[in-house]
């Protein structure tokens, strides 16, 4: 069959696979994706399976070939995606790989590592040579003498001293000099002032200066300069701000404070030569040794850049090859081990109608391991419940995923996504009815469903991108319904098309115009007779002192209609469950009294409602004239609570047609018997049925009575099942399980169909937020005259379309969305769907790598 | 009964043949059901919505009351001219 509207009948089975063999087997079989493996060693734990060396090595791969993307990804090389999917390697070629990835890290962390030595002796000479240039200006700013002295060295950097000294503040000028200018006015003294030059980031500088300060009691003195370039910290490559310093103190003590203080704040120092030959002499070899080092870091990097782009063009290709082999070793480790060691014994969910696509892989295996023994597939008898499988192409796709967001259904349960195709998209459309936001919608969905090739390639992390492409189809049909539904409402944008001519016409006379403010057209005589042949009249629209009390009327029938019509499908949907599961009881007592509950009370009130739209009329003489007319929900709770109907007016009846009083009387009646059976009827039959069978099958134990009762209460409470627990549920569980079903049912179905009204009450706030907005905003702008109009308009139309895509079409459709989708979750599902499955997870390569790159890039 | 026959024939007939006619002409093939299931459940939804709106508009009760600018508009656009007197 292959079809939707049930899953896939499976097949549990055997799967017997030479040693050798097993490897290639399971590789054509993850291509295949067709079948769902079973864990038979769940009390083994991970660590003690058989093939848990070969998933640890191609952990390991994966974790270089990770290391290997980082580097790519942080030089920016694009990676080759062909999207094509090589075949799993053979196990023999494993090594080659890992031999292949180990070089390929090994390089790239040598050349790293080369690479940062390079740029810390790089950074080192930066910052000597940054050293170097400063401190030329601090000594030189102490050239101009105060002082003359003969010992020429130790009073030129006195002189220097003074000189900062001058340029600090008054503190410590005082004190710097009150002791030390006393002493060095005595001549014949010198005074050796030493110092340090060092480079430290630039934020520590503060607390690095405050710290010399107190450490040293004011004692030392500090220059500083910042390096305007940002230097590039080799160990991470960010880019760090750093300043030169220079330390002047005089004495060892000072010194090796001063040194300790420096290496407490990460300073970096560096040897300054004193004199100036020398210093000048020392930047030059700087310079030359920077520009050497220039020359090799620039080698380090272009090899670095090509190892990598040589790395870039297979990385993909890699990555599906070794994460297809952990796969297969993954499902390997599932696998029983034969008594004799030579096979592998794995068991297998499969569907019924792909065995033979999986013996010719398997065969395909077989021959390709160059094995001589084949495969063997055995079907297996079981009790237990085969997972779901519902074979969905990229159209269906998207509706089966609603479906099974709600629940995964019961193994070959009816499957609603075939009927929510167009059900869902239809009472979205009612509530979203506008031929203009419907087009929007429509070409939307269909731009995406045109590109859909080019944009399912570019895959993004944009989970409302996603979840929009997904859902193409779904809002393509959305759109065109819309528009469908917008038409008969004669809706776009909030204005009416007059294709056909509206079929009312006026025949007022001019001062009767002139005198009144609003007038009313009379249907005796202003009305064509047959309505507007397609839609609504679009006399309706401008109406706007009565359009709302029309619609309304109208509105609310459709969305009872089409509510009480959408349930019945659903109780019919039930019918199919019961006869598919040959569930004779349900379908006597639970299918046939739910059906005519529904039918006698809420059938009965849509065919009122067409009764009225058909005979009463303003046309028409009493007591089928328009001041006749019965409300229909006023009929309808008068006729479930037994009331009298009010009189009505006078030369009115009471009644729509001969006979209705009885006819409700008797609906009520049966309706209300209903219930009975459905509460009782089942937990009854079934006891009885125990009873016999335990009386007459006492002495042959088991067997048949499972047969009988798992038959029984199959599709029962518990969906499909069948089997030996089946049996064990107690009679007090059956009788609950069916009053809550019951209870559930007869109040539901009441509150449903009222719930039905949401499509009136979103169809009607949408029609009046479009018009609410034309009339507050795109008529502001059309009424404007001149060329200064234009450009209001223009401004004006942009605001109205941000307005009407963002407000109208995206959140109102969002809206009637989720509506849409609760009423095909409880009020249609609700009546047939149990959704107690698991869905079938086949072992499939396609899936495991598409997985993979995503958690990947979740990383 | 206000019905006019032409459009009720012409849109049964319509919704008939994409319900009935196009599932009979489906070609076969693995989604031949399910092709028939959309276009017999669009042809019932779209037809049975349509004969609503047409329904509900058959037999007027109320007559549409407009604004004196909007007859206006009516008579001039709508060439509903209003008579003299």
């Amino acid at each position: 069959m292959g079809s939707l509207f049930r899953s896939e009948e499976m097949a549990l089975c055997q799967l017997f696979l030479q040693s050798e063999a097993a490897y290639a087997c399971v590789s054509e079989l993850g291509e295949l994706g067709l079948v769902q493996f079973r864990d038979l060693n769940p009390d083994v734990n991970a660590f003690q399976r058989k093939f848990v060396n070969e998933v640890r090595r191609c952990d390991e791969m994966e974790r270089k070939l990770r290391y290997l993307e980082k580097e790519i990804k942080k030089d920016g090389i694009p990676m080759l995606d062909t999207g094509e999917s090589p075949e799993a390697p053979q196990p023999r070629e494993m090594i080659d790989l890992e031999a292949t990835f180990e070089k390929l890290e090994n390089e790239l962390r040598e050349v790293n590592q080369n690479a940062e030595a390079l740029k810390r002796n790089f950074l080192e000479l930066t910052e000597l040579k940054h050293i170097l240039r400063k401190t030329q200006v601090f000594f030189d700013e102490s050239v101009p003498t105060v002082y003359k002295s003969s010992s020429a060295y130790s009073s030129a950097k006195y002189r220097r001293y003074l000189q900062m000294a001058d340029n600090q503040n008054e503190d410590e000028q005082a004190q710097l000099l009150g002791e030390e200018g006393a002493r060095a006015s005595q001549p014949g003294q010198n005074l050796k002032l030493g110092f340090v030059a060092g480079v430290i980031l630039r934020e520590r500088l503060p607390a690095f200066e405050r710290m010399l300060w107190r450490a040293c009691r004011g004692n030392v003195f500090l220059r500083q300069a910042m390096i305007e370039t940002p230097l590039e910290d080799p160990t991470n490559g960010d880019q760090v701000h750093k300043s030169v310093f220079i330390i002047f103190f005089q004495g060892d003590q000072l010194k090796t404070r001063v040194k300790k203080i420096c290496e407490g704040f990460r300073a970096t120092l560096y040897p300054c030569p004193e004199a100036p030959a020398d210093r000048r002499e020392m930047a030059m070899g700087v310079m030359t040794r920077i520009e050497d080092l220039n020359t090799v870091l620039g080698q380090t990097q272009d090899h670095r850049h090509r190892v990598l782009v040589a790395a870039a063009k297979n990385l993909k290709n890699w990555f599906v090859k070794v994460r297809k082999i952990k796969a297969i070793y993954h499902t390997l480790n599932l696998f029983n081990l034969d008594v004799t060691q030579k096979c592998l014994i794995a068991e297998c969910w499969v569907p019924l109608l792909d065995i033979e696509t999986i013996q010719l892989a398997l065969r395909r295996g077989t021959e390709r391991s160059g094995s001589s023994v084949p495969p063997i597939l055995n079907r297996m008898q079981t009790f237990e419940n085969p997972p779901t499988y519902n074979r969905t192409n990229k159209f269906t796709k998207a509706f089966q995923a609603l479906i099974d967001a709600y629940g995964v259904a019961s193994y070959r349960e009816m499957n609603p996504a075939p009927y929510t195709i167009i059900t869902f998209p239809f009472l979205f459309a009612v509530m979203f009815g506008d031929l203009g936001h419907g087009a929007i919608m429509a070409l939307f969905g269909l731009w995406m469903i045109r590109k859909e090739k080019g944009l399912a390639a570019q895959k993004t992390d944009n989970e409302i991108w996603n979840i929009f492409f997904g859902g193409r189809y779904i809002i393509f049909l959305m759109g065109v319904f819309s528009m469908y539904t917008g038409l008969i409402y004669n809706d776009i944008f909030s204005k009416s098309l007059n294709i056909f001519g509206s079929h009312w016409h006026m025949s007022y006379n001019k001062s009767t115009v002139l005198e009144n403010k609003y007038l009313q057209l009379n249907p005796k005589g202003d009305y064509e007779g047959d309505p507007y042949p397609f839609g609504m009249d679009p006399i309706w629209q401008v109406a706007g002192a009565n359009k709302i009390i029309f619609h309304n009327a109208y509105k609310m029938k459709i969305s009872i209609i089409f509510g009480v019509i959408h349930m019945i499908f659903g109780v019919v949907m039930s019918w199919h469950n019961h006869t598919y599961f040959r569930n004779r009881i349900s379908m006597l007592y639970e299918f046939i009294p739910q059906l005519v509950f529904l039918l006698l009370l809420f059938f009965y009130m849509v065919l009122l409602m067409f009764i009225k739209w058909i005979k009463f009329a303003a046309t028409n003489a009493k007591p089928y004239s328009e001041a006749c007319a019965p409300s229909i929900l006023i009929t309808f709770i008068d006729m479930v609570l037994f009331n009298t109907p009010k009189a009505p007016p006078q030369d009115c009846e009471t009644y729509m047609f001969f006979g209705q009083h009885f006819i409700q009387v008797l609906f009520v009646l049966v309706a209300v018997g209903c219930i009975p059976v459905m509460l009782l009827a089942k937990p009854l039959l079934i006891m009885q049925a125990r009873k016999q069978a335990n009386e007459e099958v006492q002495p042959i134990a088991g067997a048949t009575s499972d047969a009988e009762t798992g038959g029984v209460s199959n599709g029962g409470s518990h969906g499909g099942g069948g089997g030996p627990h089946e049996e064990e549920e107690e009679l007090s569980e059956i009788f609950i399980h069916q009053s809550i079903h019951t209870i559930e049912y007869v109040l539901g179905s009441v509150s449903h169909t009222a719930s039905y009204l949401r499509l009136w009450a979103l169809s009607l706030a949408h029609a009046q937020l479009a018009e609410v907005l034309w009339t507050m905003v795109l008529s502001i702008g059309l009424k404007q005259e001149g060329w200064l109009g234009g450009i209001i308009l223009t401004c004006v139309f942009a605001f109205w379309a941000i307005l009407t895509v963002g407000i109208l079409v995206l959140m109102e459709g969002l809206s009637a969305f989720l509506h849409t989708l609760r009423l095909h979750w409880v009020e249609f599902q609700s009546k047939f769907y149990k959704g107690q499955g698991y869905a079938f997870q086949p072992f499939s390569f396609d899936a495991i790598i598409e997985n993979g790159a995503a958690s990947a890039e979740a990383e | 009964m206000g019905a006019a026959f032409f459009p009720v024939l012409f849109f049964t007939a319509v919704w008939g043949a994409v319900g009935i006619g196009m599932p009979i002409m489906t070609p076969k093939g693995p989604h031949q059901n399910l092709i028939r299931c959309v276009l017999m459940l669009t042809a019932a939804c779209c037809w049975l919505f349509w004969l609503c709106c047409y329904m509900a508009q058959m037999n007027p009760l109320i007559g549409p009351k407009l604004k004196r600018d909007v007859v206006a508009i009516i008579g001039r656009e709508w060439h509903n001219e209003i008579v003299a007197g």
